[in-house]
């Protein structure tokens, strides 16, 4: 059997490809942060927390309304991110011309808030959601047993984070925003509507959590927690990547996906650490992250 | 001078009062029994102990009367968060600001080594009924401290023995990496080895985590016919999960939940745990006497108690037993009295308490039954066997506990 530095290449190659999936995850997360953060300048601490509600809201959907799966995929990041404009309207506009920490602080606090509530009412057990139909079952792929639904959401996400970029860095609408940020009064000028910009940005940033909960909710037990664990990740993937960069956040979360599966490999007691240890390297060499501007 | 002068005379009015109250009141140290309960309220431990166990040390003081010997009840409680410095700082504040006199709860083995440090050095009393290393009545024992409801030997001789037995010979191990993660495996592995079974491999995994894609491959690439889980909690939860998306029952292997609580198998669904071999110390729908408690605690809480919680109950009863044939909160006299007398109840069955401070009573080999033999929501156990008080923990003469002679 050929072996790389003392492990089969199956298992490799397994534990390469299930890296890139969980890397599918960080790079959607982070991608919505750094969506929210380069256009908005507010570092969204509730992200976890608007990945959590995604999960929760097919969970429910599916037990209260009779919600599917593929239904959800549309309906939970619609219902979040018109929450999250909500919340962007009544709370964090308010905000918007003090410090950066006010913001982080402020968005801790409704983090805090909705997974204490929720713990309130359904504990940290979590509760299953159940593969759809179709995507039950996997693929012998030779190296390894690939679960359908693990090769989907690595294909969703793929095609949600590249859509994403394309229509911020290509389109009109993404040159609106990138221009709206950049001088707000100017933009203004020229009669487009900023303010409302901005909410449908936050809107939209947000959804992109939920979406990551909705493909997270047949894979993890769906509990209040599972967002604050991932939060923290999500975040130095964020600072690898450099803080607003949109490619950035993409590539780096693929990239850090696979480093933390190689790491599970080689030296597992490491593996939840590893991305802290990048994150340390690029301070220290490339402080504005790798594909961040120097200010 | 006059406000340092006023205070002074104040707090000695306040001392000659409490003493007196005291004096009226035996030995009861400043005229209250005062019950601290640290435990996991809001993280991966919650369910199984928690504001639930919470409820059921109410329960008990409720029960009792709510004062013993006229010097009431007091409870209060923290959130360790899994942390052991949170939880040794927090016992710490209960000794120096609050007079804590039993600390109850303790259930991440990590916490509870670090808080019966704490206790020891203030000459208190802690009832361990979360945690599961069996080291915290082994290597870690103190004269202060004494565990009550199950802990790592038991599980590894009920469930490791019983699936070696059936032919489950080659062991893959995936442990939590911390202290009860480390004694379980340590305690798995020599009951494999001494029925006949060996351990192929194994990977320790960071505490918490979410994510068992990786591990489960490597065990699937072990090529061992049983996948041993030496963790709790959510991460049992996941792994099982993983597991069956990886469909790794069907390929042949088949997984071992060393440390399997009720909530737990409530949560994952009759569906993915059926057949699953599991050691409990107790199981809400036993007999009539479990039964009769675990209602009123469902009334209560909206959920069946697990054996940590119910273990909570039967604790404190029996400490506050003590505290009233003694007619003192002091910790070695009540300890002595809690070890003198035989535990039975309808938590433990043929229960004492060792001079190790191990609370040895019979253990249960118990089956998760299928969907279709299952009859409401919560019934979910079949008990194969009971494991003698007396078989089922380390024996004395294993013991590298301070406190025993060997």
């Amino acid at each position: 059997m050929t072996m790389i530095f003392g492990v089969p290449l199956a298992v490799f190659m397994g534990q390469l490809l299930l890296g890139l999936i969980n890397g599918a995850f960080y790079a959607l997360l982070s991608l919505g942060l750094a969506v929210i953060f380069g256009l908005l300048k507010i570092v969204n601490f509730a992200h976890g927390a608007m990945y959590m509600l995604g999960a929760f809201a097919t969970l429910l959907g599916m037990r209260y309304l009779g919600i599917n799966y593929w239904a959800a995929l549309f309906l939970a990041p619609l219902a979040v991110g018109l929450f999250g404009m909500v919340i962007e309207r009544v709370l964090l506009r308010r905000i918007g011309h003090l410090d950066h920490l006010y913001g982080l602080l402020l968005t801790f606090g409704l983090a805090l808030i909705f997974e204490g509530s929720l713990v309130n009412f359904f504990g940290v057990s979590g509760a299953r959601y159940p593969t759809p139909e179709l995507l039950q079952g996997g693929y012998q792929t030779g190296f390894m047993f690939l679960p359908k639904y693990r090769a989907w959401v690595l294909l969703a996400a793929v095609v949600v984070c590249f859509a994403t970029w394309y229509m911020i860095e290509r389109t009109r609408l993404g040159a609106y925003l990138r221009a709206g940020t950049e001088n707000p009064a100017l933009m203004q000028a020229f009669g487009v509507n900023v303010p409302l910009l901005v909410t449908l940005t936050y809107g939209f940033g947000v959804a992109l959590a939920a979406f990551a909960g909705v493909l997270a909710a047949p894979l993890y037990p769906v509990s209040p927690t599972m967002g604050s664990n991932l939060l923290i990740v999500v975040f130095a993937v964020v600072v690898i990547g450099g803080m607003g960069s949109i490619l950035g956040a993409i590539v780096t979360g693929l990239a850090m996906g696979l480093i933390e599966g190689l790491t599970k490999v080689y030296y597992p007691e490491a593996a939840n650490t590893v991305i802290f240890l990048v994150m340390i390297l690029v301070l220290l060499l490339r402080p504005a992250g790798l594909f961040g501007k120097e200010a | 001078m006059t406000f340092i002068r006023k205070t002074l005379a104040s707090s000695i009015a306040i001392a000659t009062t409490a003493a007196m109250a005291t004096a009226a009141q035996a030995e009861i140290s400043d005229g209250a029994v005062r019950i601290g309960y640290l435990a996991d309220m809001s993280g991966t431990y919650r369910d199984l102990a928690g504001p639930g166990g919470l409820e059921a040390l109410r329960m008990a003081i409720e029960d009792f009367g709510g004062s013993v010997n006229g010097a009431p009840i007091e409870v209060f409680s923290a959130d360790d968060r899994n942390s052991a410095d949170v939880g040794a700082n927090t016992v710490r504040e209960w000794y120096d600001t609050r007079n804590v006199d039993m600390v109850a709860g303790l259930v991440a083995s990590s916490v509870t080594i670090a808080a019966t440090k704490v206790i020891e050095e203030n000459g208190g009393l802690g009832i361990v009924s979360g945690s599961a290393a069996s080291s915290i009545t082994n290597e870690h024992c103190t004269p202060n401290h004494i565990h009550w409801v199950y802990d790592t030997y038991p599980l590894a001789n009920g469930t490791a023995k019983a699936i070696v037995d059936q032919g489950g010979n080659s062991w893959f191990m995936l442990t939590a990496d911390y202290a009860f993660g480390h004694a379980l495996e340590g305690d798995v592995s020599r009951v494999v080895q001494e029925s006949g079974g060996e351990v192929v491999g194994g990977v320790r995994h960071p505490f918490p985590t979410d994510d068992f894609s990786s591990y489960i491959l490597q065990a699937q690439g072990s090529g061992a016919e049983i996948i041993g889980l030496a963790n709790a909690g959510a991460d049992t939860v996941n792994a099982i999960n993983t597991a069956s998306q990886f469909g790794v029952v069907e390929a042949g292997q088949q997984l071992a939940g060393l440390l399997v609580f009720l909530n737990d198998v409530y949560a994952m669904g009759l569906d993915t745990t059926q057949g699953l071999l599991l050691t409990t110390g107790w199981y809400w729908n036993m007999d009539d006497e479990s039964r009769e408690w675990a209602e009123r605690y469902y009334e209560r809480v909206g959920s069946m108690p697990t054996m940590v919680q119910a273990g909570i109950y039967s604790s404190t009863m029996h400490y506050l037993e003590a505290v009233q044939a003694t007619g003192s909160d002091d910790a070695q006299t009540v300890r002595e009295h809690m070890m003198r007398q035989p535990i039975h109840d309808f938590f433990a069955r043929n229960g004492r308490i060792r001079e190790d401070g191990r609370m040895v009573h019979d253990m249960y080999l118990a089956r998760v039954k299928s969907p279709d033999a299952s009859t409401h929501e919560w019934d979910l156990y079949e008990i194969l066997t009971s494991i003698p008080a007396e078989e089922a923990y380390r024996p004395l003469s294993e013991s590298q506990c301070k406190l025993v002679q060997n």
